[in-house]
């Protein structure tokens, strides 16, 4: 389903460059539950931005279900990252104007989904993530583990295959956490690709594969189930 | 989505309450200076124009003169002074006059009705002077016709202040005014009327009798002046070229000698108080559009601090899959909003200052101030620019992001 083949990404900055990926070669197939780790710096979230399709490569090829990424348009890009993938951040980011049902409407907006089935999907949601009676509150109306499960709802709104998730639970409690993960097992089981961006190895060691990158490049990639 | 941009919008002003005021108080202000200059500039032109359509339009007045040029044997000097039938004569031949009148004037009458007295003007002249001189009789009255013309008849077709004068609140038509002792039956009373040009004293102060009448009572073999209109297609050059050849033919003078005949050519200073009306009201609607794109330099220089305080809500929205014409319009839109909103408030302001000084009564000195569509439609297509070319900067700016730079997740 992804498909990285001698995948680089450099940022330049004024006159330094700087390789944040150096030759990936990367496969994820379709229903797997991935997590990428590595220490600070080594280039876990440049990796998820590609993957994301919130970034292109420098050099190399990205393959999201046999289509090159590289050769899309930034139109193109976003109808994927609207329909194909959902995100997960550590900091939720969530709109801080919105209330947890407007948060969850942006992306059905983006993808022209019709009001009554945006409001029946809405409210499927908010029950799934345990939050129905929460709809009408704002973020700073929430609990940082509510937060993430609107986050979730949010990326489970186009019904994507794959969801990406940065640091899910680095800014909860270790209860919240547990729920959160607990919550990607159930996505997992029910046929999405998951791929987890941790620092956390506990975390990545509840997932099927761990990818670790060191240096911008990937120093093991081996299957634990 | 609209929807969202609005309560985001309506979200933001609350939360920024001073910044969101001052800048729509630039299109506010804008906007209210073009609509209030242009109404009052409106107001008095059509003040002046009216005051100067008070003599009548399309008019000139000829006077008797005297020859400053030799022409054909004879010398200069001569006076040339027009009877009535010379003005039947120009009448029956000038192509392009559509009106005339003779005007035969005594002034300092005594007029008398019951024991109230004054001491006015009285004219003889033809029916088609109170068409040409804008002379309009008052409900339940009529001016001089051909009859009393013809007749003789002993009528008179007063002023309305000489009527405040005579009869108070009293109903004038039908009653008897002795003029110069000879008693009068008023057959009409002019409707009030702005005239702030005369040559011998305004309309309002007249009394008005057929000519063929006044000859009768005065033995006047000639006319004071007489007053000739032209249709408003027909130049008033051409009209005065024809008097000129008509009466230099007969009283044998060169038709290019202007001093043979006086002329007041009106037309001339209708030219002049357009051209002057429409400079001023051009300077006066380019104070307000240099307002209003200042408003707009504002309003772009608000967007664009709202760009960088809203990059990561960008870089989220394009994350969940907005394209970058949701992005440019969610910018363009609220733009509009800002421009849209100050703007109606600016115009309705506006529109409650012209109604309140409209009924002030401040009409004799700057007109009725009105709010016309054009200046309306100016503000709106205006505004419609601004708020274009406000918003197209800071909106492209933000539809042409990354999502990853505007997340900062690097």
């Amino acid at each position: 389903m992804i498909d990285l083949c001698k995948v680089t990404k450099t940022y330049i900055t004024g006159t330094v460059e700087f390789k944040a990926l150096k030759d990936i070669d990367l496969q994820i197939d379709r229903g797997e539950f991935v997590a990428i780790v590595g220490p600070s710096g080594s280039g876990k979230s440049t990796l998820m931005n590609l993957l994301g399709c919130l970034d292109v490569p420098t050099s190399g090829e990205y393959r999201l279900e046999g289509h090159s990424v590289n050769k899309l348009t930034s139109n193109q890009l976003a109808d994927i990252r609207n329909t194909k993938i959902g995100f997960v951040f550590q900091a939720f980011n969530l709109l801080p104007y919105a209330t947890s049902y407007e948060n969850i409407e942006v992306p059905l907006l983006f993808a022209k989904v019709s009001a009554k089935k945006r409001r029946d999907r809405i409210l499927e949601l908010l029950a799934l993530v345990g939050l129905a009676d929460k709809l009408n509150n704002k973020p700073t109306e929430l609990s940082g583990g509510e937060m993430q499960r609107v986050a979730i709802a949010r990326a489970l709104a186009n019904d994507p295959d794959i969801i990406l998730a940065d640091e899910p639970t680095g800014n909860l409690d270790s209860k919240s956490g547990t729920a959160i993960i607990e919550m990607f097992h159930q996505m997992w089981k029910s046929g999405k690709t998951i791929i987890l961006i941790t620092h956390d190895m506990k975390l990545a060691d509840q997932t099927q594969r761990i990818i670790r990158l060191k240096d911008g490049a990937i120093d093991g990639n081996g299957n634990l189930a | 989505m609209p929807f969202q941009i609005i309560k985001q919008f309506f979200n933001d002003m609350r939360r920024q309450k001073l910044r969101s005021m001052l800048t729509m108080f630039g299109i506010f202000w804008g906007t209210c200076s073009i609509v209030l200059l242009f109404a009052f500039g409106t107001g008095i032109t059509e003040a002046q124009i009216k005051s100067q359509k008070g003599i009548g339009e399309n008019i000139a007045i000829v006077w008797p003169g005297i020859t400053a040029r030799e022409f054909k044997g004879l010398p200069r000097g001569r006076r040339i002074r027009p009877t009535e039938d010379d003005i039947r004569l120009i009448k029956q031949k000038a192509q392009s006059i559509t009106h005339i009148s003779p005007e035969y004037s005594r002034w300092n009458v005594k007029m008398k009705y019951s024991r109230n007295e004054t001491i006015r003007n009285v004219v003889g002249i033809w029916p088609e002077f109170g068409l040409m001189r804008n002379l309009i009789p008052d409900y339940g009255s009529r001016f001089i016709n051909n009859l009393d013309l013809s007749k003789k008849r002993r009528v008179a077709f007063i002023g309305n202040i000489l009527k405040e004068d005579l009869f108070h609140e009293e109903g004038a038509v039908g009653k008897t005014v002795m003029i110069n002792n000879v008693p009068f039956t008023v057959i009409g009373v002019m409707k009030e009327k702005k005239q702030d040009s005369s040559y011998n004293g305004r309309d309002a102060r007249k009394a008005f009798i057929p000519a063929s009448t006044f000859r009768t009572m005065y033995s006047f073999r000639y006319v004071n002046d007489f007053v000739i209109q032209c249709p408003p297609t027909v130049s008033m050059e051409r009209a005065k070229r024809e008097v000129y050849e008509i009466m230099g033919a007969k009283y044998r003078f060169d038709p290019d000698d202007t001093e043979a005949l006086k002329i007041w050519d009106t037309t001339r200073g209708f030219a002049f108080l357009r051209n002057f009306f429409l400079a001023f009201n051009t300077f006066l609607v380019g104070i307000g559009v240099a307002t209003l794109i200042t408003g707009g330099i504002g309003v772009t220089n608000i967007m664009n601090v709202v760009l960088e305080e809203r990059t990561k809500e960008i870089g989220i929205k394009m994350a969940l899959g907005a394209r970058k014409s949701a992005i440019l319009s969610q910018f363009l839109f609220e733009t509009m909003l800002i421009t849209g909103i100050g703007g109606i408030l600016g115009f309705l302001f506006a529109w409650g200052v012209v109604s309140g000084v409209g009924m002030m009564g401040f009409e004799d000195y700057i007109g009725v101030p009105r709010v016309s569509l054009f200046s309306g439609v100016l503000a709106i297509v205006l505004l419609g620019i601004i708020g274009t070319l406000a918003g197209i900067f800071p909106a492209r700016r933000a539809s042409n992001l990354q999502p990853v730079q505007a997340m900062k997740l690097f």
